[in-house]
């Protein structure tokens, strides 16, 4: 009697799959709150990775009718060292000696104040971005197609001769010599036997063996007439246009970094380019960033400089959005990508370059990018940066979109109004 | 025990690598010896599994097949966490009570652990799912995963007719008063797919004339009004919460009564594993340990098997004492592992002490005695019955009395001559479920008047609900339809009302 072993192993792993989107799905609103809390605690590189998240562990009890604490309680404990029957002593603060409820294990094993777990990538960010989606993207993505890649689509029986497909012409036409000439060569194979009997046959009849032979040359013949490549043999590869949306996406990364700037204030638009680097990720397959930072002169910097740099100075922004303006008409064709600016100021700024800046703006940025947003850093009253913006909301109010940002804690729903579903 | 054949001695295949065919080869040995200890139990079946499975499989109590629903999504985040940061290790087997028993193996575990399993589950607690009156009596080990898979399949069909949120908020309230919606005395009837699945048109037909009955709306008759005015409803006291609202509650559609039948099921079907968990456990360690010293003594088994064989146990029964920082209650694997060791040293060399407290199974052969114990109690009795002074003195028990009208603790007894009974009475008392859940029945139903539910609850030791008591209530609440009413009687037999909850037949979403 053998038993029976059964190796599951390579069985579906994700048995619990489904009661576990229910959970999330369950309390999704406490998720995403810790999800947000997360988002401000930490640093914003450790975003993309999946996380611990922990909810109150109370939302979520599943409740039964349990004895609580008081009444009597009589309990058996092991591991007696000290005492004698009759001992009587002060109950210990907190539950210790075996008071309250310890007498049953509680249902589910452990007291927690959060009920901590883990989210893969895909479920935090999910979450995270839940909701969110960039304006017109949709559209864009469905209605915007100027790209066109041709692939092979199989083949065809009419082209151009360098388009000739030489291995299934030869193929086709192998096949059609077979089918034509198949019946031929069965009766030629017939008819040599036939001649061979005969020729062995003795006395040989030699007209029998003369008609033989004719009709052998007569079917050699025919076989002979088969064409080697026929016309209708050739085939050509075939090749369409399909069509390719731009699946690719510039994002600008403008920062001031002049003396007014201060780390904390870096520190918030460092936070906001990342999360707007995040939500690009999810959205494009390819994503380049660049990096501009400014004072009174702009400078394209790669990613360390752009957040350590400790540049001090005056404001000109107007050089940051010439410096993109100029490189998008280097490297960004626009018809090619599709661009994402983002600017983080606290709103200093020589007060006769921002006129400038919305000249710019209105004449070249915005008919460029795919959208535009600029979020001021700070926790005084508006400057005159953002007074000239200001103006651009009402016309371009599809892509251009300003807030205002006083401490790290506001940028989830800053980003989120920024970005929220326009419908 | 019949003599080991000596001469042919072939060891068992050594090495922490398992295979198909060592797994074999261990099986049929131990099996072997078992069989020579007399011990009957259902075919098994092993299944080997990942340890992301044996997560899954944790997440559905054990069970390869159940329905879904966001609870069982939470425990299996809550295990996937504590695994993943080293919190705990995964146990090293589960084991299902059905016929063919299955029984887990886990892929990481070595050779020698394999075969501890397989001790352990498929012939320890095999056995004792097999021979357990409770088991007997309450289960049906051929039918389990037949009805769990007509409960997937019934829960699927209401998701899909009535929605996701629905199902589930209407489990949320069964699962709630899945403790109080066992039948502690009565017999539950055997379960079987078809039977089942033939029977739940008919019983759906029925019960919804039943319950119309009840909640007849024709002009009374007024000659017989006035008796049936003072009739009470329920006649008795009904202790199944489950069972009498999937009978009386007069709202529910057929298909949540057969929700809450299912429920009720499967919580009923787990009931004799809460009642044996020191005996059930006790019983596989004690086999565990048994079998696969056999094989040693046998010769099959080399030293360094033994070692990593024995390390393991003497964690599994490890018990902390009561201030340590480890502790947390008593480890049922300890305290039945070491009574059944116990009560087979009661028989084979009794002292004077065993031969008075136990006169009856002193001297007995052992196997007979183990049998008996084994088939006809539960915890609470078993260690009322063979719980030895010996042990309460190993185990170093003390009885510790905590009564909130009185200042101070006091120790009530301990392991010395005057006090093994009471610590005795005490720990079977810990074991008891009557006493560990509180007594919560259905009391009175208001027919004529607003329909409302009056539960009442018993409170043993004068000990109150925890406070989760409120969305219970709730939820007690949303199944009956109409207001539900909590009374609480102290040990003096004073009632007081705890708490109500109106509930209007329109604020219900279903």
């Amino acid at each position: 009697m053998s038993v029976y072993i059964v190796d599951r192993r390579f069985d579906s792993k994700h048995k619990s799959s489904v009661n576990r989107g229910r959970f999330i799905k369950r309390f999704k609103g406490q998720i995403r709150k810790a999800v947000a809390d997360a988002i401000n605690r930490r640093g914003v590189r450790d975003l993309d990775d999946g996380d611990k998240i922990g909810i109150p562990s109370k939302d979520i009890t599943e409740p039964q009718f349990q004895h609580g604490a008081g009444g009597i309680w009589e309990v058996v404990r092991p591991g007696n060292d000290r005492f004698n029957s009759g001992d009587q002593f002060d109950r210990p603060p907190h539950d210790g000696g075996g008071s309250g409820g310890r007498g049953q294990a509680s249902n589910e094993g452990e007291s927690l104040d959060d009920f901590v777990f883990t989210l893969t990538r895909d479920e935090f960010l999910d979450i995270f971005f839940d909701e969110l989606a960039l304006p017109h993207l949709v559209k864009r993505q469905l209605a915007r197609i100027d790209q066109y890649r041709r692939v092979r689509a199989g083949y065809t029986q009419t082209g151009v001769p360098t388009n000739i497909n030489l291995g299934r012409t030869m193929r086709g036409a192998a096949k059609r010599r077979i089918a034509v000439g198949g019946p031929y060569a069965s009766q030629l194979k017939a008819l040599e036997a036939e001649l061979k009997q005969l020729l062995e046959s003795t006395p040989v009849d030699l007209i029998a063996v003369d008609k033989v032979r004719k009709e052998i040359a007569v079917l050699h013949a025919k076989i002979e007439a088969i064409p080697f490549v026929d016309t209708f043999d050739l085939r050509y590869n075939n090749r369409i246009r399909v069509p390719q949306p731009t699946t690719q996406a510039v994002m600008f990364c403008l920062l001031d970094v002049s003396a007014s700037m201060d780390e904390d204030k870096k520190n918030i638009a460092k936070r906001f380019f990342m999360l707007l680097y995040l939500f690009l990720t999810r959205n494009y397959e390819r994503i380049e960033v660049v990096f501009i930072r400014h004072h009174t002169v702009a400078l394209e910097v790669d990613e360390d400089d752009f957040f350590t740099s400790r540049e001090s100075g005056g404001t000109v922004v107007s050089s940051a959005l010439i410096l993109m303006r100029d490189i998008i008409a280097k490297r960004y064709p626009s018809n090619l990508w599709n661009i994402y600016g983002a600017q983080a100021s606290d709103g200093d700024n020589w007060s006769n370059d921002s006129a400038q800046c919305r000249e710019l703006m209105e004449s070249s940025l915005l008919r460029l990018t795919q959208y535009f947003a600029y979020i001021e850093i700070t926790d005084g009253a508006p400057q005159n940066l953002w007074e000239e913006y200001d103006k651009l909301v009402s016309t371009h109010r599809d892509r251009f979109a300003m807030q205002r940002i006083a401490t790290v804690a506001d940028i989830y729903p800053v980003f989120r109004e920024l970005f929220k579903k326009r419908l | 025990m019949p003599g080991p054949p000596v001469q042919l001695v072939q060891h068992l295949p050594t090495g922490s690598e398992w295979s198909i065919e060592t797994i074999t080869e261990y099986d049929e040995a131990i099996g072997r010896v078992a069989k020579r200890f007399g011990l009957d139990c259902y075919r098994h079946q092993l299944e080997i599994i990942s340890s992301e499975q044996m997560m899954d499989a944790y997440a559905a109590i054990g069970m390869p097949v159940y329905y879904h629903h966001w609870s069982f999504g939470k425990h299996f985040l809550a295990t996937e966490n504590r695994y993943k940061r080293g919190q705990m290790g995964l146990a090293y087997e589960i084991v299902i009570n059905s016929d063919p028993c299955i029984a887990y193996l886990m892929d990481e575990n070595t050779l020698p652990m394999q075969a501890l399993v397989i001790a352990h589950a498929a012939y320890g607690h095999n056995s004792f799912f097999k021979g357990n009156h409770l088991f007997r009596q309450w289960t049906d080990a051929s039918a389990i995963i037949d009805y769990l898979v007509f409960a997937k399949r019934h829960i699927a069909q209401c998701e899909e007719r009535y929605g996701m949120e629905t199902v589930e908020r209407f489990l949320d309230a069964c699962h709630a008063l899945v403790n109080v919606g066992v039948d502690r005395y009565k017999h539950a009837a055997r379960m079987s797919l078809e039977k089942e699945s033939l029977l739940q048109k008919e019983r759906e037909d029925y019960l919804q004339t039943q319950v119309n009955d009840i909640w007849r709306t024709l002009p009374p008759h007024p000659e017989v009004d006035v008796a049936a005015q003072e009739q009470r409803f329920p006649e008795e006291p009904e202790e199944n919460l489950l069972y009498f609202i999937e009978k009386n509650a007069p709202l529910l559609e057929p298909w949540q009564r057969e929700v809450v039948r299912i429920v009720r099921k499967i919580g009923q079907y787990f009931y004799p594993q809460r009642q044996t968990q020191v005996m059930n456990e006790g019983w596989a360690t004690f086999w565990h340990y048994t079998l696969l010293n056999t094989l040693y003594d046998d010769g099959m088994l080399n030293d360094g098997f033994m070692l990593e064989f024995l390390q393991t146990h003497t964690n599994v029964v490890y018990q902390p004492p009561y201030n340590s920082r480890h502790f947390s209650g008593i480890n049922v694997y300890a305290l039945g592992f070491a009574m059944w060791r116990d009560l087979r040293r009661i028989c084979e060399t009794p002292t004077d002490e065993d031969k008075e407290w136990f006169p009856d199974i002193a001297n007995s052969d052992w196997r007979k005695t183990f049998d008996f114990a084994m088939q006809n109690f539960k915890d609470e009795s078993f260690i009322a019955q063979y719980l030895s002074p010996k042990l309460m003195r190993e185990f170093r028990f003390f009885s510790l009395l905590d009564d909130d009208s009185r200042d101070k603790l006091q120790i009530q007894a301990i392991h010395d001559e005057s006090g093994y009974r009471a610590v005795r009475h005490q720990l079977a008392q810990q074991y008891d479920l009557g006493s560990r859940e509180p007594n919560i029945q259905v009391w009175n139903v208001d027919r004529r008047g607003d329909r409302s539910l009056t539960l009442r609850h018993f409170a043993y030791q004068n000990r109150p609900l925890e406070e989760d008591y409120t969305k219970v209530l709730d939820h007690v609440a949303f199944l009956w339809g109409f207001t539900v009413r909590l009374e609480s009687q102290n040990t003096l037999g004073h009632v007081t009302v705890v708490d109500e909850r109106r509930s209007d037949k329109s604020a219900r979403n279903t």
